[in-house]
């Protein structure tokens, strides 16, 4: 048991957890506390002291799984005669309209040893997600369980028994999915099977790698950045005392030392409302990045109450009316449609972008305003205008730039991030969230 | 110090959890009882973390009438400091004295001495809540909020249960309170302050959970309802809205219903009441989009 609980801790570690020594030791007091043949109660007990952020929870459940499965051996069950797909099918939709949700992983099981397996030559068994959904078409199985849902006279009871099925086909799905690792570990040992599966975790991805699961993930995990974002630069907008003596504050105190003035108090800074403006490059150089800082962007405006948001090309136009209300799917739909973004052949051209900014749009940046570009820096050999830059900072309060480029690649090929870094308060590498909240959380301790 | 049969009666189980905390109102789940479980068992702090509206408070308030407990809490927030979750001398007592004494012939020496006693001292929640004797639940709510400077602090109070006053020396717990921190998620903790904690992600409660506590606390509502209520609103937090309904939302919104006299939910009692359940002009029109789109589709 106790050797099991530390497999998993270095499973855990290796797909990027931070996992400590003490974590790892309060796990084994908390699996000494329960009721070791309440696999729940071990689940919980493990998850409560081996993971410290929501987005580990997903890695976590999947390596307990592994080291800790549902039924032990009878890894070489044989076969069960499978029932006839139309049969099972039938059964699958009853149980589902019924609302029978706690089977639906018995369900997924029975599915599984049915229909994903694959007899190798050696007569050994294998199983395969693949082989399931061949049998079991998921589209055709939604559509067959709308026709059976209710009348069709009550759109709303039809969106609510909707979303409720749709819910359930996924639930299913990845109850397949646990079953055929669970299958798979038990063939090939469960560290083979964790390194198989190994992926880092959503705050780790690359934002060039993403799928389409992790790039959902991270937009839950934009809003709560943006949210810090804003707290960060109100916080360091409070922090900073003038250094004016409030004379009439330090009297009152001064009351409660008999007279003494031991507790001076200093004129707060005269508050006002971070305002931000963000540039952004959607070449497609940086598409995927872009699909991600336009995401920022939008979160962003609903955090701040002055935000401009500018996005170019070679060209540079405003956006922040299309992210001004709701969808974001949809304003990226109406970027490419509504903004002027390219003005000769759509490849990005900092320099003209720069320059086009300041003198379109100086107005925008005053002395309270925070600065951020987003982008490579990748310039296609076109002159840097760097100086639009220079001009930009003089007049900002603040001016980061966050480059997706690792920073080893700066100023390589038509790379000139050196000459604009050379004008930014700092240019930091931005792959993945983790260095995003690491530039968001720097924002509050005081620097230079 | 004494201690009662009911007031230490400690957690025995995950399910003594359970039913415990349902006896006082609060419907958990197994995440929920087994950690609480083990915070009383291992005497470690539980973080709490998710969306607003779950219920992270009210689990915390709820252990405390489950376990006969003293709730002692302390509300965080920006700016937050020793002076205000600590303690504070009594400066305004301890220039009576030294006026009182100033006039007699006591050395300065004594009157120091006594200026910085107990007597002097007051008390803020969370050294209350080391220094108290019976059974204390403490909730350290919207822990975020807090900056990293009372972090630290908070560090030295959570891992040894303990207290430095420079004036007196180390305070230590009579009796290790049971420590409920709750976090809104607006910034990281550090880790060496999760590393202290039994981590506890509580998110919305699935259908049969929200359902079971649309029941128990809106008891006049007809199940029937209350199932298409939880439907509802289940749906609508599938939504990206800027502020999903919460618990507490859902059981305003069974209120709102059984006053205004409904049976049941149509398009139009949607339409009338949705305001109860959604805060923004936006998420509003999303949600109604949403549900009217079901009978587009085909």
């Amino acid at each position: 048991m106790q050797a099991r609980v530390g497999e998993l801790a270095r499973a855990l570690r290796g797909s990027g957890l931070p996992v400590a020594i003490s974590n790892h030791l309060d796990a084994l007091r908390a699996t000494a506390a329960v009721d070791l043949l309440d696999r729940r109660a071990l689940r919980e007990a493990l998850a409560a002291t081996l993971t410290s952020s929501a987005a580990h929870r997903p890695a976590f459940d999947t390596l307990f799984d592994l080291y800790f499965p549902a039924r032990s051996g009878g890894g070489d069950d044989p076969a069960p005669a499978p029932r006839d797909v139309a049969e099972f099918l039938a059964e699958l939709v009853a149980r589902i309209l019924a609302g029978d949700e706690t089977r639906v992983g018995a369900i997924a099981r029975e599915a599984v040893s049915s229909y994903g397996r694959v007899e190798s030559r050696d007569g050994t068994a294998a199983y395969f997600v693949y082989r399931v959904f061949r049998d079991i078409n998921l589209a055709g199985l939604l559509r067959r369980l709308l026709d059976a849902a209710p009348p069709a006279d009550d759109p709303l009871a039809q969106r609510i028994a909707r979303d409720r099925i749709e819910l359930l086909l996924r639930r299913f799905r990845e109850e397949v999915e646990a079953e055929v690792r669970r299958r798979q570990a038990e063939a090939v040992g469960p560290e083979r099977a964790a390194r198989m599966l190994a992926r880092p975790p959503p705050s780790e991805v690359d934002f060039f790698t993403v799928t389409a699961e992790e790039q959902a993930q991270m937009r839950r995990a934009v809003g709560p950045l943006a949210r810090r974002l804003a707290s960060r630069l109100a916080l360091r907008r409070r922090r900073a005392a003038d250094g004016r003596l409030d004379a009439r504050s330090t009297m009152r105190r001064a009351v409660s030392t008999g007279g003494v003035p031991l507790d001076p108090v200093f004129r707060a800074k005269r508050t006002h409302r971070p305002e931000l403006v963000v540039l952004c490059d959607v070449s497609g150089s940086v598409a995927a990045f872009a699909r991600f800082t336009l995401l920022f962007c939008h979160a962003l405006q609903g955090q701040f109450s002055r935000v401009r948001s500018f996005a170019f090309i070679d060209d540079i136009d405003e956006v922040t009316r299309l992210f001004a209300d709701g969808d974001v799917g949809e304003a990226m739909a109406r970027l490419s449609a509504e903004a002027t973004l390219v003005r000769l052949d759509g490849h990005s051209d900092y320099g003209h972008a720069l320059q086009a900014f300041v003198r379109r749009y100086g107005d925008a940046v005053t002395p309270r305003s925070t600065v951020l570009v987003l982008g490579d820096a990748r310039n296609n050999y076109r002159a840097a205008n760097a100086d639009a830059l220079r001009a930009l900072r003089e007049r900002a309060r603040h001016l980061y730039w966050l480059n997706p480029e690792p920073s080893a690649h700066w100023g390589t090929g038509d790379s000139i991030a050196p000459d604009y870094a050379r004008h930014c308060d700092a240019m930091l590498e931005c792959r993945n969230l983790a260095q995003l909240s690491a530039f968001i959380e720097g924002l509050a301790r005081p620097h230079r | 110090m004494t201690t009662t049969a009911e007031d230490v009666a400690a957690f025995a189980t995950p399910a003594d959890v359970a039913a415990r905390l349902e006896a006082v109102g609060y419907l958990s789940d197994p995440s929920i009882a087994t950690v609480a479980f083990l915070a009383d068992r291992l005497g470690k702090p539980i973080l709490v973390e998710g969306p607003a509206g779950v219920g992270k408070t009210e689990l915390a308030k709820a252990i405390a009438s489950a376990k006969g407990a003293r709730l002692l809490r302390l509300q965080c927030y920006e700016g937050l400091d020793e002076a205000k979750a600590l303690y504070e001398w009594n400066y305004a007592k301890q220039l009576l004295r030294i006026h009182a004494d100033a006039s007699s012939p006591r050395r300065w020496e004594a009157t120091h001495d006594d200026i910085f006693s107990a007597e002097y001292l007051l008390s803020r929640p969370l050294l209350d809540a080391i220094t108290t004797e019976a059974a204390t639940v403490l909730l350290i709510d919207e822990v975020d909020k807090v900056d990293f400077e009372f972090e630290a602090l908070l560090l030295e109070v959570l891992s040894d249960f303990q207290v430095t006053v420079p004036e007196m020396g180390t305070v230590t717990a009579v009796r290790r309170p049971y420590v409920v921190l709750t976090s809104n998620d607006t910034r990281e903790l550090s880790e060496a302050l999760k590393r202290r904690c039994l981590y506890l992600h509580m998110d919305y409660p699935d259908l049969e959970r929200e359902r079971a506590i649309v029941l128990a606390r809106v008891p006049e509502v007809a199940d029937a309802l209350a199932d298409q209520l939880v439907g509802i609103v289940r749906s609508l937090r599938r939504l990206e809205l800027k502020k999903a309904p919460s618990i507490s939302e859902t059981l305003d919104w069974a209120r709102t219903l059984l006053e205004l006299g409904y049976d049941g939910i149509d398009e139009g009692v949607v339409r009338a009441t949705i305001t109860v359940l959604l805060k923004h002009q936006s998420d509003v029109e999303r949600a109604l989009a949403h549900l009217g789109a079901g009978g587009t589709h085909r």
